[in-house]
Parts: C-alpha cells; structure tokens; sequence
C-alpha cells in the first residue's frame, strides 16, 4: 500500500510548526515587531499560488474571472511583500549597540 | 520548464530560508542577515513558480506588472511609514495576506484544472476541504484585521463594541462554517462557497469589534496567526512546501506572541476574545472614585530630582508614542549621562499597541538596544534606583496588580515601580488608563505627578537639566 502524499504533507506541517515553535521563543522580545513584519512578508509566498492563478488565462484571453482574482491577489501579496521586509529592513537597521567611545 | 520534483526541492529551499529568517531575530546582529535570507527565499519561491509553469505569453507580462504595481505600493508605504504608526501597518498588512488567500482560494475553485484539482462542480475532496478552510481563514483574517486598523487609526472608537446575545451569536456563526464547508463538500456548490466566504468575512468584523484598544497586542498577534494558518490552508491545495512551512512557522509564530501577550496581561485568551475589561469594571470605578491628595510639580522640580539621582529608570508606553516623545526623550536621556546619571529603560511586555513596539521607537530615536530591559531583567533594580521616570504608561506600574485581589489587573504583572526612591509620572491628567481603574501610584508618598504633554515635559526637562 502506498502512503497518500497528503500524509507527507501533513508531517511537513506538524514538524514546521514545531520548528517554528522552538524559532519564536528564541527571539528576543526588543525585535517582535521586526517579527511581526517579516512574518507578514513571508507569508505572502501565498504568491505562488497567486501567480499559477494569474498564469491561468489562455493566450487568446489572458483574462478569465478566475486569472483576474489571480492577479488582484498577485497584487495584494505584493505590496506585502516588498513593504514587509522593506519596512523590517528599515526597523532592523535602527538597532544599535551602545557606541563604544561613550 | 522544470520538472515538479525539482520545483518542489526549490521551495524546501525556500522554506528552509524563511525558517532561518526568523532564526535570525533571536539577535539584533544576526537579524539584518536573517531578512536577507528571507528576501532570498521569496525570489527563489517566485521564480521557481515561473518556472514550472513555463508560461511565458502575455499573462507572463501582466503577473510582472502587477508585482510591480503592488511592490512599489508596498515599497512607498514602507518608506513612509512613521514607526510609531507600525500596529497600523502590521494589521493593515495582515488584512492583505488573508484576502490575498481568499482571492487564490476563488480562483482555485472557479478554475481548478489549472492548479490540477480537477474539473469546476467535481473538485477533489481533499482539495475542496483545504480551499474552504483556508478561504474561510482569509476571509477572518481580512475583515478582522480590517477592524483591528480602523481601531488602531482611530476611525474607529477603540473602546469595545458590545451588544446583547453577542457570544451566541458568534457561536452560531463559527458552527454555521463548519456546516457550510460540509455541506460544500458534499454537494461542490459554488453558492455554498459565496455564502462561506461572505459568513466567515462577517464572523471576523464580529469577532474584533468587542476588543478594546490596549488589548490590541493580542489581536494583532492572533491575526497575524491567523494570517499563516489561511496560508498553510491554501498550501495544502497547492501542495507547495513553502507555502506550508511557512504557514505553520507564521501560525505558530503568532500565537506564541498572542500567549505572551496574554501572560503579560494575566488574562486568558479567551478572556480576551470574549470583550475587553470595560463592560464589568465600570461600576466598580465610578463609584469609587474618591478625591485623594496627590504631589505635583513641574518641570523644574523634575530637573532637580534627576540632576541629584545616580541611577534613573525610564518607563515608557503608548502615551509615549501618541506624544511622539521618543526623540525628546533620548535628548533628554543624553543630558543626564552627561552628568553621570545612570539611565536604563523598562519595558512591560503589553506597553504600547503590539509586541515589541516601544523597543522599535526607542530604536528609531538612537536607543542603544543593551540600555533597553524587559520586565524580568529589571524589575528587581527600581528598589536600587533613585527616579523613576514614567512617560505614557500606566495600567502596567499599578502596583494595585499586586496587593488588591478585588481589581480586575490583580495578578499581572506589573514594573514594582513605587520601589524606587522617587517617582516622575508624566500623565495629561488624573485620568485612569485603559483598565479604567485608578492608580495607587499617583498617590505615593513619593510621586510627583507632571500634568502635561509628554514631549513638551520632556523638552522643558532637558531645558532645566
């Protein structure tokens, strides 16, 4: 018998959410808004699916109902992702060691 | 084009890339590093997508114009932004990602043969589950979040928004999804997939409206939880890797925040979610109201306390952040190491309107991040130091959290303050904070209570120093 794919799935999953488990607890509280922000980012990977959707229109009508919420969506995830690690690139760069001279 | 399996490794790498962006925030010198990482794992992502599709017509041109249009959205609003307006941004974002999920989870089910999930009214079971599910998610996460903004900016009153028969309400609501996804897989309707999404958006603004504004740290952790679980959801239709372990990584991310948030308050989270302090306590605060004598001073009085101090201990909170008084505060801060004055800062793990935000703001005004504690690290040093010097917060230096078991703060956690020798307490006025309740603080023996703006006291402070 073979194992359905969903299974394999569904342990990458488990064992992400673990991973992402032991990840968190590691930061340090001063950058959970940075953590907020890049979370933000990278959760719109959600584009991949964005943009299979986009991609789904035929040559002769790039524009379907179904392709046109593909590109709203390829939007959307896209301001998310250029403003979300821009703007945790910005917050990062502004956490600064005491200068040693002081 | 390249083959499935292949794709498939490059979105492990990818994953793997966004496991170790967040890996690089358990330091601020890793963490720069870490965002690269992050941005390398979106474009291996997107472009191993282009790929695999192999389609490269016209559509091809219109997915490159809209991630530019949408990117240089986002980028200008990145740029822009002011830091302390980041709850904001990080709720109005969230709003994004979920009806960005909502949005593929349509397309999906108008057009599933393009994503391989069979044909439009004979979807596969498993597909049709996932979609729903993530959809419905995405729909919560939108308008929930949507709200979460509007309170955040003040268009909308951050109070709580209560009304008769809310929770049974609710409740039906969140059974009635359940029961519409069932029956949506059981008959493919594509009413049924309407009237999910419009209930779910609907259960969303339901859920947010009655949680008042200081308990906007939880919300916005819960949504941005929220907001990987609707993207695990569609990863699971797409069977992308990334889009999976990135979901669980976001979904566990978030409600590790929304727990820590939650500690810092000793509230549960259903406490939370079940409406905000408010509706209870009124009574209780109105009534016992009494006129007591309280101590204040201007900025004057305050210069001279600090000049004299050896040690000072700044607490900030949102007040600090409506003021914008960071930069004045630091100024300040300056002066006093220039006399020899020892300065750290406190920080509660529920001060301002989301994790971590006074720690942003003090790093915007050139903070250095060793001279900024939380609550565990320093607690036990305000018995040591001199002044404590208390802009915008509040609820969170109430040392009614630790002696009366009647107050509805009693348990949390809260900077001991009123151990220091002195205490500076910047505050417009006498009024109680977001619990409603009022301050024993204010009427110690050694409090000098500083009736006016945060930024103007702190200048004038820095003028007398």
């Amino acid at each position: 018998m073979e194992i359905d794919p969903l299974i394999f799935r569904l342990s990458i999953f488990i064992l992400s959410i673990f991973v992402g488990y032991y990840v968190v607890w590691s930061v340090t509280p001063s950058l959970h808004t940075p953590l907020m922000s890049v979370t933000n980012a990278i959760s719109s990977v959600i584009i991949v699916g964005a943009i299979i959707a986009g991609l789904s229109g035929n040559s002769d009508n790039v524009f379907n109902t179904s392709s046109i919420f593909g590109f709203l969506a390829i939007a959307l995830a896209a301001i998310n992702i250029f403003g979300g690690f821009l703007v945790t690139q910005r917050m990062l760069a502004m956490y600064k060691k005491k200068k040693k001279d002081k | 084009m390249i083959s499935a399996n292949l794709s498939a490794i490059f979105y492990l790498v990818s994953g793997v890339l966004f496991i170790l962006a967040l890996r690089g925030l358990s330091s601020p010198e890793t963490s720069r590093q870490g965002n690269l990482f992050g941005i390398l794992g979106m474009i291996i992502a997107i472009i191993v997508t282009f790929l695999s599709t192999g389609n490269f017509s016209t559509g091809f041109i219109f997915v490159l114009i809209f991630i530019l249009v949408g990117g240089s959205v986002g980028a200008f609003i990145a740029y822009r932004i002011p830091m302390t307006a980041m709850p904001e941004l990080v709720a109005g974002f969230h709003s994004l990602v979920g009806l960005a999920a909502v949005f593929v989870a349509i397309s999906a089910f108008l057009n599933p043969e393009a994503f391989n999930l069979g044909v439009p009214g004979n979807i596969k079971l498993g597909s049709l589950i996932e979609m729903s599910i993530g959809a419905a998610v995405g729909a919560i996460t939108f308008s929930g979040s949507v709200i979460a903004f509007l309170k955040l900016q003040g268009i909308m009153s951050g109070s709580p928004i209560t009304f008769k028969g809310q929770h049974p309400l609710n409740a039906i609501i969140l059974i009635s999804i359940v029961v519409l996804i069932y029956l949506l897989c059981s008959t493919q309707s594509s009413n049924l997939f309407w009237i999910l999404l419009v209930v779910s958006f609907l259960i969303g603004f339901l859920l947010i409206i009655p949680i008042g504004g200081a308990d906007m740290p939880v919300v916005i952790s819960m949504l941005n939880s929220y907001s990987g679980w609707a993207a695990a959801g569609i990863g699971f239709t797409l069977e992308n890797t990334a889009l999976i372990i990135t979901g669980a990584l976001v979904g566990s991310s978030g409600a590790i925040l929304s727990y820590i948030m939650c500690k810092g308050m000793n509230r549960s989270f259903f406490n939370v979610i079940l409406g905000g302090f408010g509706a209870t306590e009124d009574i209780t605060t109105s009534s016992a109201k009494e006129q007591r004598p309280v101590k204040s001073g201007n900025a004057d009085d305050a210069a001279f306390l600090m000049k004299n101090a050896s040690s000072v201990i700044i607490v900030p909170g949102y007040g600090m952040a409506v003021a914008q008084a960071q930069h004045a505060l630091r100024e300040m801060v300056d002066t006093l190491k220039k006399n020899d004055i020892k300065v750290s800062y406190a920080i509660h793990p529920v001060a301002g309107r989301m994790p971590g935000h006074m720690n942003v703001l003090l790093a915007e005004a050139n903070v250095p991040y060793d001279e900024v504690f939380e609550l565990e690290e320093i607690n036990n040093d305000f018995a040591n130091a001199d002044v404590a010097f208390v802009i915008g917060a509040n609820d969170v230096t109430n040392p009614v959290a630790k002696t009366d078991p009647q107050s509805p703060i009693y348990g949390m956690p809260v900077l001991d303050v009123e151990k220091c020798k002195s205490v500076l307490f910047v505050k417009r006025s006498l009024s109680p904070g977001y619990a409603g309740i009022d301050n024993d603080l204010f009427y110690k023996e050694n409090t000098l209570m500083l009736f006016a703006d945060a930024k103007k006291m702190t200048e004038d402070i820095t003028k007398n120093l």
